[in-house]
C-alpha cells in the first residue's frame, strides 16, 4: 500500500525524536547529526529499528539539516543516500508487523529568507530540491517538510518537492508559546497557504509539549480539509543537577495523543526528549481508536503571512487604490520605480480598515512581470494584510503568486475558456481563490440568469483542474446604471442566485456603477448596501470613500455582525469630514507652515500647504517657509539643540508639504532639483534605517534621490550611477563584515565612472576607515551627507 | 544540551532609548514619539533565550570550552578565575523588524525609535538573563562578551550559532555577512566564577571605542 491511500484509513503513527538520543551516545554540541549516516550507521539504524518496533508506521530520516547550505555536494548525497539506506536496513530488521514507510526529513535551511534575513526565495526553493531530488533517489516514501518556524520557508520547500517529485508531502510547523509561527504565521494561516498547495496533511511540532500545543493543533482542526500532524517535545527541557530532563512522562504524553486523535487528529508521533518508550504507549493507547474521517470545511480563506481573512462572515473590504488607472501620481510613481509610493498607498488602505489589498501595477510602458513581483515583494514586506494579485498578464500573475508569502486571490479569471486554461494551473500549483468573472467569449449575458450559467460552466473546468468551489469568488459584474437602467438589478440577482444556488462567494467592484453620474457616492454606497442584503460576501471599493465605509460600519450593525457596535462607535468619529479649524495657537509673527514643520506636525504641515496653495505660488511657498524651517532644524541639529527625533519629524511634516505641492503641480518638480543621489546600502547589509534618515533629509534638500535598497550588489550600484550618469552616490554599512562590500563598490564604481564622488557611512564608519577604503567623504550624520552634496553640486 | 527560556518584558529604562535616538536628554517631541512608539510595539515582542551551560579552560590565549574553542586574549582576560560559563543567544523577536521596515517608508523618525527601544529591549533581556544565571548557578557573573568585542573575532558566531542550534531553538539565524535577524538579538559568553567578580559602574567602561556616539554621558 502506498502511503497516501494508507493515511485515508488509518491513524499513521510517525516516530519520536532522534538528537536526543544521539546526544546520550554521544554527538557532541554543533556537531552535525546528520554525519552520523555515514560515521555510525549502525547507531542510526538502530534509533530507526526502535521506532519500527514500538509501532512507528512513519520512520523520518536522519536528514534534518543534509542541505547544500551545509554540506557540499558529494557530501550531501553520501548522506542522503546513507540516511535512506539505514532507514531501509532498520525497516528490513523490525518484526513490527504494523505498515512501515520511509519519510525523507526535510529540516529549516538554518537561514533566513528576505527581507528579513538574507537568503532569497528562489534560492532556497534551489536548497530544498537538491534534497529533495537525492531523497527520491534513495527510495524514500514521502517527503516531511518539520520544525518550520517561517511560512515563507515552508513555502520554498513544498515547491521544492512539488516541483521534483510526486511524493506526498507533508508538513509540520514550530509555534511558539504566542501560537504562531517565529516569523509571525497563524495556524489558520498555515492552512490556507499549504492547503492551497496541496500538502497531504499539515500540523505542529518541536517547539512546545504537547499540553501547550493542544489549542494550536485545535485551531488547525477547525480549518483544514486535510488530515493533521501531531509531534510535540516531551514538554519542555529543564536542568535538574546539572541533567537535562524534560518534564513530560510517556504517560501523560499520550494521553493527550490519544485526546486529540478522538477529536480528529490522524498523525501522531514525538520531537525533542520523546523515545521509543513514548511511541510505545502512544500506540498502545490508539490502537483501539478509529481515525476521525477528515470532512471538507469549504471555508474560502485567503492568507498573508501573518493571518488568514475568512470569507463569509463581516464583508471583505478589498482596497482598490493600488491601481494607475485614472491616477497621474501613481503613473508617475510607476514609472519612476517609486515604491515608497505605492506601500503608503497600502499602509493607508490598511489603516482605514480593508481586509485584503487589490494590486494592480499595469502600464503599457513598463515590463509588468518585474514591477509586479517588485510591489508585491515590497508590500508584504511592511503589509500584513493578504494580496490580490490583479493583472491580465499571465506572465506577471505567475511571477507574483510564485513569490507570494501566503494564498492569494487572483484577480480575475473568466469563462473564456483560453482565461480558464491560463489561470487555474496556476491556483493548482501555487494556491490562491479566483475572483471569476461572469463573462465568456460571448461577452457579458444581459441576464442574471446567463451570468449564473457561467458561472455554473467555471465550477466545472475549475474542478477539472481539480479546483474547488471553495477557491472560486464570483464577480457578477457591476455594470453602469446611467447607460442601462436595469443594470444594478441585474447584477444584485446574479449576487442573490450564486448564493442561493451555487453556494458560493461574491465579490463586486463597486464604484462602476455609479459611472457618468455626477456626486457619485450616495450610488455606491447605496448600491454596496443593496448587494450586501443580497448576500455580497467581498467588495473591491475605495477606503478613503466616507459613504462607503459608513455604509459598511452600518451593515455590520444591522446584520448583527458587530457586538455591541463596538466597530461602528469606534468609526463614527471618522464620519465626520474634517474640516481644518483656524490655527489660532500659532502667533502671527510666525508663518503657521514654517512653524508646522519645525515642531514636525505632519498632518497640520500638509493641511496649511493645501490651505495656501489657493493663494500663494507654490514656489515661493517652498522658499519662504518650508526651506526656512528645515534650515531652522538643520542647523539647530548641528549646533547640537535640536535631536535626531526633532530633525526627522520637521523632515517628515516637510516632506508632507513636498507631496501636497507635487499632487497640485501634477508634475514631480516641486522646484529646482539640486542634483541626482544614488543611494544604497552595500552588500550584504541587510538593516537601512539609516540610509533611510539620509534619504529623507536629501529629499526634503531638493535633492532627486534614487534609492537601491539594502543588500545592493556593486554591479547594481555601478550600472544605475553610469546609466544616470550621477555625480553622487551614498553608501552605508553597518557591520566590519559588509565594509570589504563597501570597498569592491568604490573600487568598481572608481574604474567605471570616474566622475561620481562617493560619500560613506554607518555604525562601524570612521574617517580612517572611509580613507583606506578610498571615498571622497565620510559623513557622521545625515545633516552632514546633506552639506557633502550640497558643496559638491555648488562646485 | 542547549535549554531554552521565555521571559516577560523586563523592566523598561527609558533613559537609554533616549540616549540610542540620539537624544542628549529628553525633549517633548522625542517624549511624545516614544510614547506612541512603546504602545505600538508592546505586543510585537517576544522575549527568549537559549543557553548553554559549559566548563572553561583558560591557557594562554585560547579558551578551551570543551566541545569548541576560540583564541582571544581579551576574552581569556574576561574569563580569568571562571571554571564555568554559559553561552547564550537572546532575540526579542521579528515583529520589530517589520514595524522598523513599516516605518521606515511612513515616518522615519519613528522608525528611529522604535529601533532604540529595541537595543534597550534587547539590552534589558540580556541583563536580565545574566542576572538569573548568578542566581541559578550561585555563581559570580562576569560582564557578557560577545563576538566582536575587543579581539574576539566576529565569526565566532559561527561557532555560537552551530552549538547553540539558535534557528531551532529561538528562531534566530545568521547571514553571510554574520548579521542576526530577527535584528534586535544577542549572543555572547558569560563567565561564571567562585569569588564575586568586580562590575563596571558603567556599562560604557568595558569598551575601548572612545569615540562612539553612543559614549554614555549618563
Amino acid at each position: 500500500m502506498n502511503f497516501s491511500a494508507f493515511l485515508q484509513q488509518n491513524i499513521v503513527c510517525l516516530d519520536g525524536g532522534t538528537g536526543t538520543l544521539l546526544q546520550e551516545l554521544g554527538l557532541r554540541p554543533g556537531e552535525h547529526p546528520e554525519r552520523w549516516n555515514l560515521t555510525h550507521p549502525d547507531a542510526i539504524t538502530e534509533i530507526h529499528r526502535a521506532y519500527y518496533d514500538a509501532g512507528s508506521n512513519v520512520v523520518c530520516t536522519n536528514t534534518f539539516g543534509a542541505n547544500s547550505l551545509k554540506f557540499p555536494p558529494d557530501e550531501l548525497e553520501e548522506i542522503v543516500r546513507a540516511a535512506l539506506s539505514n532507514a531501509d536496513a532498520a525497516r528490513a530488521q523490525s518484526t513490527a508487523p504494523q505498515e512501515k514507510f520511509i519519510a525523507l526529513d526535510i529540516g529549516p535551511s538554518g537561514k533566513l529568507l528576505k527581507p528579513l534575513g538574507d537568503l532569497d526565495f528562489e534560492a532556497a526553493v534551489d536548497v530544498f530540491k537538491r534534497t529533495v531530488i537525492l531523497g527520491v533517489k534513495y527510495g524514500a516514501d514521502l517527503i516531511y517538510v518539520e520544525t518550520m518556524s517561517d511560512s515563507y520557508e515552508t513555502k520554498a520547500a513544498v515547491l521544492a518537492a512539488k516541483e521534483c517529485c510526486d511524493l506526498p508531502v507533508i508538513v509540520s510547523c514550530a509555534y511558539g508559546e504566542d501560537g504562531k509561527l517565529m516569523t509571525g504565521a497563524s495556524p489558520a494561516a498555515m492552512v490556507a497557504l499549504l492547503e492551497g498547495m496541496g500538502v497531504a496533511a499539515l500540523g505542529v511540532n518541536c517547539s512546545l509539549g504537547p499540553q501547550q500545543l493542544r489549542p494550536i493543533v485545535r485551531e488547525l482542526l477547525r480549518y483544514a480539509s486535510v488530515p493533521v500532524i501531531f509531534k510535540p517535545n516531551a514538554g519542555l527541557p529543564e536542568s535538574v543537577n546539572g541533567k537535562t530532563v524534560f518534564d513530560v512522562t510517556p504517560e501523560e504524553y499520550s494521553d493527550v495523543a490519544a485526546e486529540l486523535i478522538a477529536e480528529g487528529v490522524r498523525l501522531v508521533g514525538g520531537c525533542c526528549g520523546t523515545t521509543p518508550e513514548y511511541i510505545r504507549a502512544v500506540c498502545r493507547k490508539t490502537k483501539q481508536l478509529a481515525p476521525i474521517p477528515v470532512e471538507p470545511k469549504n471555508l474560502t480563506m485567503v492568507s498573508s503571512n501573518t493571518h488568514a481573512v475568512v470569507f463569509g462572515g463581516a464583508p471583505v473590504l478589498i482596497g482598490e487604490r493600488i491601481n494607475p488607472t485614472g491616477k497621474k501620481r501613481f503613473r508617475q510613481a510607476l514609472i519612476e520605480n517609486d515604491t515608497d509610493y505605492i506601500l503608503s498607498e497600502g499602509i493607508a488602505q490598511q489603516e482605514k480598515g480593508v481586509d485584503i489589498l487589490d494590486v494592480n501595477v499595469g502600464l503599457p510602458e513598463i515590463d509588468e512581470p518585474t514591477v509586479l513581483k517588485n510591489a508585491v515583494e515590497s508590500l508584504q514586506a511592511v503589509v500584513d494584510l493578504p494580496l490580490q494579485i490583479d493583472t491580465s498578464d499571465i506572465a506577471a500573475m505567475e511571477v507574483a503568486l510564485r513569490i507570494y508569502n501566503g494564498k492569494a486571490m487572483i484577480n480575475s479569471v473568466n469563462g473564456k475558456a483560453e482565461s480558464m486554461a491560463a489561470v487555474f494551473p496556476l491556483m493548482k500549483k501555487y494556491g490562491g481563490v479566483a475572483v471569476a468573472l461572469t463573462l465568456d467569449e460571448n461577452g457579458i449575458p444581459e441576464s442574471a440568469r446567463g451570468r449564473v450559467e457561467i458561472a455554473k460552466k467555471i465550477l466545472t473546468v475549475a474542478a477539472q483542474h481539480g479546483i474547488d468551489k471553495k477557491d472560486v469568488v464570483f464577480d457578477p459584474l457591476a455594470l453602469t446604471v446611467s447607460a442601462d437602467a436595469a443594470a444594478a438589478k441585474i447584477t444584485l440577482e446574479t449576487v442573490r442566485r450564486i448564493r442561493d444556488e451555487l453556494g458560493a462567494h461574491t465579490s463586486l467592484g463597486i464604484s462602476n456603477v455609479s459611472f457618468g453620474l455626477p456626486a457619485r457616492a450616495p450610488v455606491n454606497s447605496t448600491f454596496f448596501a443593496l448587494a450586501l442584503e443580497n448576500g455580497l460576501s467581498a467588495a473591491i471599493m475605495n477606503p478613503y470613500s466616507v459613504d462607503m465605509m459608513k455604509t459598511y460600519y452600518a451593515y455590520k450593525v444591522l446584520a448583527e455582525l458587530d457586538e455591541n457596535c463596538e466597530a461602528y462607535i469606534a468609526a463614527a468619529s471618522s464620519f465626520t469630514e474634517t474640516v481644518n479649524a483656524p490655527q489660532a495657537d500659532i502667533p502671527a509673527d510666525i508663518p503657521a507652515l514654517k512653524r508646522a514643520i519645525v515642531k514636525g506636525l505632519k498632518e497640520k504641515a500638509a493641511a496649511l500647504t493645501k490651505e495656501r496653495l489657493a493663494d500663494s505660488d507654490p514656489l515661493d511657498l517652498v522658499n519662504s517657509e518650508i526651506i526656512p524651517a528645515l534650515n531652522t532644524v538643520g542647523v539647530g541639529f548641528e549646533n547640537k539643540t535640536v535631536f535626531l527625533p526633532q530633525l526627522l519629524m520637521s523632515a517628515e511634516a516637510a516632506k508632507s508639504a513636498f507631496e501636497v505641492i507635487k499632487a497640485t503641480l501634477a508634475s514631480s518638480k516641486t522646484r529646482a532639483e539640486k542634483g541626482l543621489f544614488v543611494i544604497a546600502t552595500v552588500h550584504g547589509d541587510i538593516h537601512d534605517i539609516g540610509k533611510n534618515i539620509v534619504k529623507l533629509l536629501l529629499q526634503n534638500y531638493g535633492f532627486h534621490v534614487v534609492d537601491l535598497g539594502k543588500d545592493v550588489p556593486p554591479a547594481t550600484v555601478v550600472k544605475t550611477v553610469k546609466e544616470l550618469h550621477a555625480p553622487l552616490v551614498g553608501l552605508s554599512a553597518l557591520m566590519t563584515t559588509t565594509v570589504p562590500a563597501m570597498e569592491e563598490t568604490i573600487r568598481q564604481l572608481r574604474r567605471e565612472t570616474p566622475w561620481c564622488r562617493i560619500v560613506v557611512g554607518g555604525a562601524v564608519l570612521t574617517q580612517e576607515y572611509a580613507d583606506a577604503i578610498g571615498a571622497d567623504k565620510y559623513a557622521k550624520d545625515a545633516m552632514e551627507t546633506v552639506r557633502y552634496a550640497e558643496e559638491v553640486m555648488g562646485e | 544540551m542547549v535549554l531554552i527560556k521565555s521571559y516577560d518584558a523586563p523592566p523598561l529604562d527609558e533613559r537609554e532609548v533616549f540616549r540610542y535616538a540620539g537624544c542628549r536628554g529628553e525633549d517633548d517631541t522625542a517624549r511624545e514619539l516614544f510614547d506612541a512608539c512603546r504602545a505600538e510595539i508592546a505586543e510585537k515582542l517576544t522575549y527568549r533565550v537559549c543557553f548553554l551551560p559549559l566548563d572553561v579552560r583558560v591557557a594562554d590565549d585560547f579558551c578551551d570550552f570543551g566541545a569548541f574553542g576560540v583564541t582571544s586574549a581579551n576574552l581569556a582576560r574576561n574569563l580569568d578565575g571562571c571554571a564555568k560559563a554559559v553561552a547564550f543567544a537572546a532575540t526579542i523577536g521579528v515583529g520589530i523588524d517589520r514595524l522598523i521596515a513599516k516605518y521606515s517608508v511612513l515616518s522615519p523618525a519613528k522608525a528611529l525609535m522604535i529601533d532604540a527601544i529595541g537595543t534597550e529591549r534587547i539590552e534589558a533581556l540580556c541583563d536580565q538573563f545574566c542576572c538569573d544565571v548568578e542566581k541559578e548557578y550561585r555563581l559570580s557573573a562576569k560582564p557578557r562578551f560577545s563576538p566582536g568585542y575587543g579581539d574576539l573575532n566576529l565569526s565566532f558566531q559561527n561557532e555560537i550559532f552551530s552549538v547553540l542550534n539558535c534557528r531551532k531553538h529561538i528562531g534566530l539565524s545568521i547571514s553571510d555577512s554574520l548579521m542576526m535577524s530577527p535584528s534586535k538579538s544577542v549572543t555572547a559568553i558569560v563567565g561564571l566564577c567562585e569569588t564575586e567578580c568586580k562590575k563596571p559602574s558603567r556599562k560604557c567602561d568595558t569598551c575601548g571605542n572612545a569615540g562612539c556616539a553612543f559614549r554614555g554621558a549618563l
